[in-house]
């Protein structure tokens, strides 16, 4: 019954834009003036709609930058973000910036010349030093954007890793799970062919430094100290994203890939902040499967004295796989 | 001498190879696509916006795969694969170039035809079987391809990874496979035609922009579509046949795969390598198109011709060295990220250069706003915020954080997606007199443009707060993630306009059908402008022009010339004694 009622109305709302252009165009017959022909008056309309559509997309988009703010990220949580940071705000104050300059001359163009019969352009083909001006403006402010990008691009990929910690991160359909390399620093061998039972990374027991590893499913990670992550996938490309961080990743069956960086606030100082419900979250960024939207892994950040305390309590693998 | 013959209804209307009648073809397959991939995301927003409500109509139209009412998760990623898919390849590949290459280059060269109309007539019905295959798709067991429009394997490879990689991604490579065919054809004749075919007196300084923009994008098809094509090949094979070209190292669903040695990362080059190209495949032709519109309306000559050819060889150019921005995250030498970010910002320049000229030719013009006018100069504005944001993502330090986030959602569907969308709807305003020898609404193409514009903008740029908001794309809902919890405002907004958007597109379908049977009839030359496709009769005959090819004196754009009779001047007319060319 819905769908034909459906039916009738989309028939009828056809029916009746057809009879509103069957009256205009045989009104425009009777005034001897083709319907389609665009009018001084036309012209004028368009163009001051266009004026107006300045102030509304323009005075939309600093609404939303005003009360959508919130929304955002907080600053970054980590040394190189930090520096991202940097760079984000220079980039996106040049984008505002040349946003608000050429949006409104566009708009403003289109009203000031709306066209009238009476009128007539200017012919104006070519001017090769004005070409050769914005030519050379943006090639110079693009060169101090590329520069400043590249620096921090080096920065953010080159840190000193001698003295971080090393930890895996190891993802599957449709969940992460952590490595911690123990007291000697050094993750052990792993190989997707040993993965069986409780050793779901395929860790290489009989290698030596396996003998201290720990696998987790929550990271605790110490203030202000450097941590290299190292990436492996079991089934499909997932991408290990720390937002808070700065911290982007893929996750490659067949490869190990790898971020470093150092964590400037603790979980506890971002609660602070943020309020109560801030966690650290990992969160999968590359299309994997059908439960992607769900693919999470909690971060803590804490002094050295929390940490100690947990990775006490946490047991090597071997421990786990031998006590049944 | 005319080329015209009899013509049956078969020769006239379906196995044509008048490349006029081809253009409309493509143009209505393109537009049903559009239809289709446009209700898709109508689809999937409704969800996004209400995560977990149930809505009668998903059921209706979905089945078993919106249980209650329900979208299914996995079918979430199928619409937003197929949404992809449809958009870029159906619509603003084939729908606009196939459109609108095969429409204009024998008429504003002044030829006969196409060079080959038999590989032309092929070329849209290795497109109409692509298409067919594509439609199927949909309706297998499993569902339709489902791994995102980049099929990334190992998702893409597996069956066991996600239902839609099984029929369902045969499908969609077979199609694909169909539909590079096409392309290529189609390619190569259009850039043998321009070499060619050019009638008497025009030279390449004297072709239109449009002609430059559609000889640059086949020059990038016909070099970059091939490398895909291979691509899926080697991932068929590895579907099928047990290769290990991307393949390496997997366990799935507790299964342990024998394959060893691929790398999934070299189907990301292959693919990127035409990804990338196939982003200015999709932009150039709008480019050109407004540069014709904007010149007729603004009643001036484009600003700096040869800089508009050599921003578009610019960008052509360096669309080739740039694949590498889409895989800054994968693991890849960042010495090499540095490389392709360098390459990448240097594709602004030209861009600026393009976006100055368009402004300069507005400067002290005489602007008539019919629909196409008022399309080319929102195409500008969506060139400019979306382009600005490139600025963010081609720098690979910035990438790190906004990668794959909604913030990328927001750039392309602005920079790509509406400015090519645009660029075709300016098109069709433009050229439906020629090809149909009618008139469309003026009234209703301006509501449409004016509904069009609003949502679109309310649509795409909240996305970016999303981004901002770390929020990744392709997520079937953010509920699962306290920090998202808020953004759910932000996901009504943007399904409100996409909703309202949608609707408005009916009354450009209505404009559209309508006028091909009743609008009223065009004059000759509506616009009142220079290039030679107005120059051939309103009723359509094969070969264009019924006695001679007009020849061809001066460049398209002398439109308010000193010491002209009127405000533009055909480019068969000769220069007046006297007379300098611009």
């Amino acid at each position: 019954m819905t769908n034909i009622l459906i039916a009738i109305i989309v028939f009828l709302i056809i029916a009746l834009l057809v009879q509103i252009l069957r009256v205009s165009e045989l009104l425009s017959e009777i005034n001897n003036t083709d319907v389609n022909e665009v009018t001084d008056e036309d012209n004028n309309t368009q163009g001051k709609l266009y004026l107006a559509i300045t102030f509304i997309f323009l005075g939309f988009v600093i609404w939303q930058m005003v009360y959508w703010n919130h929304f955002l990220l907080p600053g970054a949580s980590s040394v190189h973000g930090e520096i991202i940071d940097g760079l984000m705000s220079f980039t996106m104050n040049l984008i505002l910036v040349v946003f608000f300059i050429l949006t409104p001359l566009l708009f403003y163009y289109a009203f000031k010349y709306r066209g009238k019969k009476t009128n007539t352009a200017y012919f104006y083909s070519h001017n090769n030093k004005l070409e050769i001006i914005w030519t050379i403006v943006p090639t110079i402010v693009l060169s101090c954007v590329i520069v400043y990008g590249l620096q921090t691009w080096n920065k953010a990929m080159n840190p000193d890793t001698s003295q971080s910690k090393v930890i895996e991160i190891y993802a599957k359909q449709f969940d992460w799970t952590a490595r911690y390399s123990g007291s000697d620093n050094q993750l052990g061998k792993a190989n997707y062919k040993l993965v069986k039972g409780r050793n779901q990374l395929g860790v290489d027991l009989n290698d030596e430094k396996s003998e201290d590893d720990i696998v987790v499913r929550e990271v605790h990670l110490v203030k202000d100290q450097s941590v290299l992550l190292k990436f492996r996938s079991r089934d499909v490309i997932h991408s290990a994203y720390l937002p808070h961080f700065r911290v982007q990743m893929n996750c490659v069956p067949g490869m190990v890939t790898q971020f470093a960086f150092t964590p400037t606030q603790t979980t506890a100082e971002m609660k602070e902040q943020e309020g109560e419900d801030f966690e650290f979250i990992l969160l999968c960024n590359k299309i994997c499967g059908v439960l992607h939207y769900n693919m999470q892994m909690k971060f803590v950040v804490e002094t050295q004295e929390e940490y100690d305390v947990w990775i006490a309590e946490q047991k090597t693998l071997k421990n786990t796989l031998t006590l049944k | 001498m005319s080329e015209h013959h009899k013509e049956t209804f078969i020769t006239k209307y379906i196995f044509s190879q008048d490349h006029k009648m081809i253009a409309k073809q493509f143009l209505i397959t393109g537009m049903f696509m559009a239809v289709i991939g446009m209700i898709m995301s109508a689809l999937f927003r409704l969800q996004l916006a209400n995560p977990g409500q149930s809505f009668a109509i998903l059921e209706m139209l979905l089945g078993k795969w919106a249980p209650g009412g329900v979208l299914d998760p996995s079918m979430y990623l199928a619409l937003v694969t197929m949404h992809g898919t449809i958009l870029v390849f159906w619509v603003l590949t084939a729908g606009l170039s196939g459109t609108f290459a095969n429409f204009l280059i024998p008429l504003q060269i002044g030829a006969r035809d196409m060079a080959s109309g038999f590989l032309n007539m092929l070329s849209y019905w290795f497109f109409f079987l692509a298409t067919v295959v594509l439609l199927w798709s949909l309706f297998v067991e499993t569902g339709p391809a489902s791994a995102g429009w980049t099929i990334y394997p190992p998702l893409s490879a597996l069956p066991q990874a996600i239902p839609g990689s099984g029929a369902g991604m045969t499908l969609w490579l077979t199609s694909i496979a169909l539909f590079i065919v096409g392309s290529l054809l189609g390619s190569l004749n259009y850039i043998v035609t321009i070499l060619n075919l050019r009638t008497k007196g025009m030279s390449m300084q004297r072709l239109p922009l449009t002609i430059w923009a559609i000889l640059l994008t086949a020059i990038l098809g016909v070099l970059s579509f091939p490398v895909l094509l291979a691509a899926a090949l080697l991932l068929i094979m590895d579907r099928s046949f047990g290769t290990s070209f991307y393949l390496s190292d997997i366990i799935i669903n507790g299964e342990v795969l024998h394959n060893a040695g691929g790398s999934p990362i070299l189907f990301e080059h292959l693919f990127w390598f035409l990804g990338h190209p196939e982003v200015y495949i999709i932009l150039l032709p709008a480019l050109g198109i407004v540069s014709e519109v904007i010149a007729v309306n603004s009643r001036k000559p484009i600003f700096g011709y040869k800089a508009m050819v050599g921003a578009l060889i610019a960008i052509a150019f360096l669309s080739f060295i740039v694949w590498g921005h889409h895989m800054f995250m994968t693991g890849m030498n960042p010495f090499l990220g540095s490389v392709f970010t360098f390459t990448t910002l240097l594709i602004a320049i030209p861009s600026a250069i393009k976006v100055f000229n368009y402004l300069a030719t507005l400067w002290k013009g005489n602007i008539q706003f019919t629909p196409a006018m008022l399309f080319a100069i929102a195409l500008v504005s969506t060139f400019i915020t979306g382009g600005l944001t490139g600025l963010i993502l081609g720098d690979s330090a910035l990438d790190i954080n906004v990668h794959d986030t909604y913030f990328v959602v927001g750039h392309f569907h602005i920079v790509m997606g509406l400015t090519a969308i645009y660029g075709m709807f300016a098109g069709v305003y433009h050229w439906f007199p020629k090809m149909y020898g009618r008139m469309m609404n003026k009234n209703f193409g301006y509501i449409h443009f004016w509904g069009t514009f609003i949502c679109a903008y309310g649509v795409f740029f909240p996305m970016h707060f999303l981004g901002l908001a770390g929020l990744p794309r392709r997520y079937y809902t953010n509920s699962a993630f306290p920090m998202f919890d808020g953004l759910t405002d932000i996901n009504s907004v943007i399904t409100f306009f996409a909703l309202a958007g949608a609707i408005v597109q009916m009354i450009f379908i209505f404009n559209f059908f309508y006028s091909i049977f009743k609008g009223p009839r065009a004059k000759q030359n509506p616009w009142r402008s220079n290039t030679l496709e107005w120059t051939a009769p309103i009723e359509r005959i094969h070969g264009n022009w019924p006695g001679e090819i007009p020849h061809v004196y001066r460049w398209p754009y002398d439109y308010s010339k000193p010491g002209a009779d009127e405000d533009f001047v055909p480019q068969n007319q000769p220069l007046k004694e006297g007379e300098v060319e611009h």
